[in-house]
């Protein structure tokens, strides 16, 4: 009885509670959750047949592994150089570096068919790029390479901006511990700066996957998206709006929703796992 | 532009030498990092201007007063102008209940409200296609044989309100890409504030609409205002979702990235990187905002610090 009374107050100090979660809940449902319950809706309309048929046909297949296999190596080339990136910014001094931390955060504010036209052509035949690669034999586009590149452009962000304020609010005692124990540079990195920093590194990591599987403006225009070699699967869900076969779009956006969900739990345990590895340091 | 190492925090030499790299590694690191992002942001950014100005200023005018081009520009601006103060009132909304009230189901909500940024873009234009296209439940209502509210369903025919490729669509799959940005950033922020301020004021005798005013809104401007930046950034630079609701038609539903589009698929490269250098000049000009927001926030957070 007590309990309740004295919840009862605690809510009627601050007005506007029925309100703004109403119109939170509200909104939410309208825009996100209605519209994407039609995906469900609609692979309903498909026989279970139908559905595996069309989510395994060749072009779908040969996607994923062209969609996950890209994403995977970008974000891992992002995470060796992206934890460069925020190691020089967080602990050294350099000419441009204020310059360089805003600019870190170019691809996610550069609109992505800019970044897809810029990509496309950098690396295109006649292009600065393109016209020193090729006497060597590299081609970019219209290559998987080039998914790959466009790919890196916009995961670059997510590792740097994980890892920097995990790095920033490290302890310096520890390392000093370590180091009046004995220990070299190398041994204090991998011993110990390097395991505090390995949940934020995988956050980013899963983070900057998560974006790649779903990108779309910036792949297009490099990638040249023929059939079973460049094609993204955004790109063959594309292909079936184009012909109006929403069922086929739909089946196909079913795998990638259920994918992308997956790995929005991953990264919320992630985030979980590295406040609370923060807070032990802490105490 | 040679990136020089000094001594590690210069405001602290010496401080923490023993626990440093040797100058040769950090020299090295420096220099390996500095490739890779000229390499991936600053050639990709400088290639995007001097494309746009490889056939001269008098073309590049030219290309951007294109009536296609102005009415792209025009449509992008509406579209943002209408999603973004929406998801501004509504991320307000989302931070006031999450963070000034307890409830049950507080963490299934959080992760609902980030839901649109793990979904693709392309998937999240196919999702009003199914909603609102001639073959969802739009379409389906408006040519039902005894659709329910026959008033409605005949008012909608008799002025054939479209909603893909047409506006509607547009401002839909534009809000939905953005939905997040506001809440995101001002949840964290009010519930680091806590509700003591607000208490306050209420005890003290102010109204509701009062203590939003001149208690929280103060506190939490500079973060609605990041928010708001960033918001309007992918509002305006939108693709992939737009792309699947436009229908592309030119000069009516197109916006700027789909005229860049439209310009670069007819081999008018020096024409689609034209208009590609407005939102280049847009995301410069973000960053740059969003780099004095941070700034004037880490000011604000010392001064509060120190008094």
């Amino acid at each position: 009885m007590a309990l309740n009374t004295k919840r009862r107050k605690k809510i009627r100090v601050l007005p506007g509670f029925k309100l703004t979660l109403g119109f939170t809940l509200f909104y939410l449902g309208l825009i996100v959750l209605i519209p994407l319950s039609a995906v469900f809706w609609k692979t309903s309309s498909l026989t279970w047949q139908d559905f595996w048929h069309t989510v395994t046909m060749p072009t779908a297949m040969a996607s994923y592994r062209l969609t996950f296999g890209a994403s995977f190596l970008a974000a891992l080339i992002n995470a060796f150089f992206g934890f460069i990136v925020a190691w020089i910014l967080v602990r050294y001094d350099f000419f441009g570096k204020k310059l360089v931390d805003a600019l870190v955060d170019l691809p996610f504010a550069l609109p992505t068919a800019v970044a897809g036209i810029t990509l496309a052509s950098l690396y295109s035949k006649n292009g600065w790029l393109g016209h020193c690669l090729e006497p060597l034999g590299i081609k970019v586009a219209n290559t998987q390479l080039g998914v790959f590149v466009a790919l890196t452009f916009i995961g670059l962000p997510f590792i740097v901006r994980t890892v920097q304020p995990i790095l920033d609010d490290l302890d310096p005692e520890l390392e000093e511990a370590a180091a009046s124990l004995g220990a070299n540079r190398w041994q204090v990195f991998w011993r110990v700066i390097f395991p505090m920093l390995t949940p934020a590194l995988l956050t980013g990591f899963a983070m900057a996957f998560a974006r790649a599987l779903g990108e779309y403006g910036s792949v297009i225009f490099i990638a040249g998206n023929i059939p079973l070699k460049t094609q993204i699967t955004p790109v063959v869900i594309m292909g079936e709006l184009d012909m109006f076969d929403y069922a086929k779009a739909t089946a196909i956006a079913v795998v990638m929703l259920v994918v992308s969900f997956v790995l929005l739990l991953g990264v919320n345990v992630l985030q979980w796992w590295t406040n609370r590895h923060n807070t032990t340091n802490l105490a | 532009m040679t990136p020089v190492a000094t001594t590690f925090h210069g405001a602290r030499p010496g401080h923490r030498r023993t626990t440093s790299e040797s100058p040769a590694v950090r020299r090295l690191l420096i220099g390996v990092a500095m490739a890779f992002l000229c390499l991936f942001l600053f050639l990709p950014l400088i290639f995007v201007f001097v494309q746009a100005l490889v056939k001269g200023l008098g073309f590049y005018l030219h290309t951007i007063t294109d009536p296609l081009a102005l009415s792209a520009i025009k449509l992008t601006f509406i579209a943002a102008a209408i999603a973004v103060p929406l998801n501004c009132v509504f991320g307000v909304c989302a931070a006031w209940a999450i963070a000034k009230f307890d409830f049950r189901g507080k963490n299934i909500l959080l992760t609902l409200i980030d839901l649109p940024f793990s979904v693709s873009p392309v998937i999240s234009g196919l999702i009003y296609v199914l909603v609102f296209g001639a073959q969802g439940w739009y379409g389906l209502y408006r040519n039902a044989d005894n659709p329910t509210f026959p008033w409605l369903a005949n008012w909608l025919n008799d002025h054939n309100v479209n909603i893909i490729f047409a506006l509607p669509g547009i401002v839909l799959a534009t809000i939905f890409v953005t939905f997040p940005f506001v809440a995101r950033e001002l949840i964290p922020l009010m519930q680091a504030q806590g509700r003591a301020e607000e208490e306050a004021a209420r005890v003290l005798g102010a109204s509701g609409w009062q203590t939003f005013a001149r208690v929280t809104l103060p506190n939490i401007k500079w973060g609605l205002l990041y928010g708001v930046i960033l918001c309007n950034a992918r509002a305006m630079g939108e693709f992939g979702a737009v792309s699947v609701v436009s229908g592309k038609i030119q000069g009516r539903t197109n916006t700027i990235p789909l005229h860049i589009e439209a310009l670069y698929d007819n081999y008018n490269f020096a024409g689609a990187f034209a208009v590609a250098s407005l939102l280049a000049l847009l995301a410069l000009v973000t960053l740059g905002l969003k780099t004095w927001v941070e700034y004037k926030n880490a000011a604000l957070n010392q001064d509060e610090s120190k008094a």
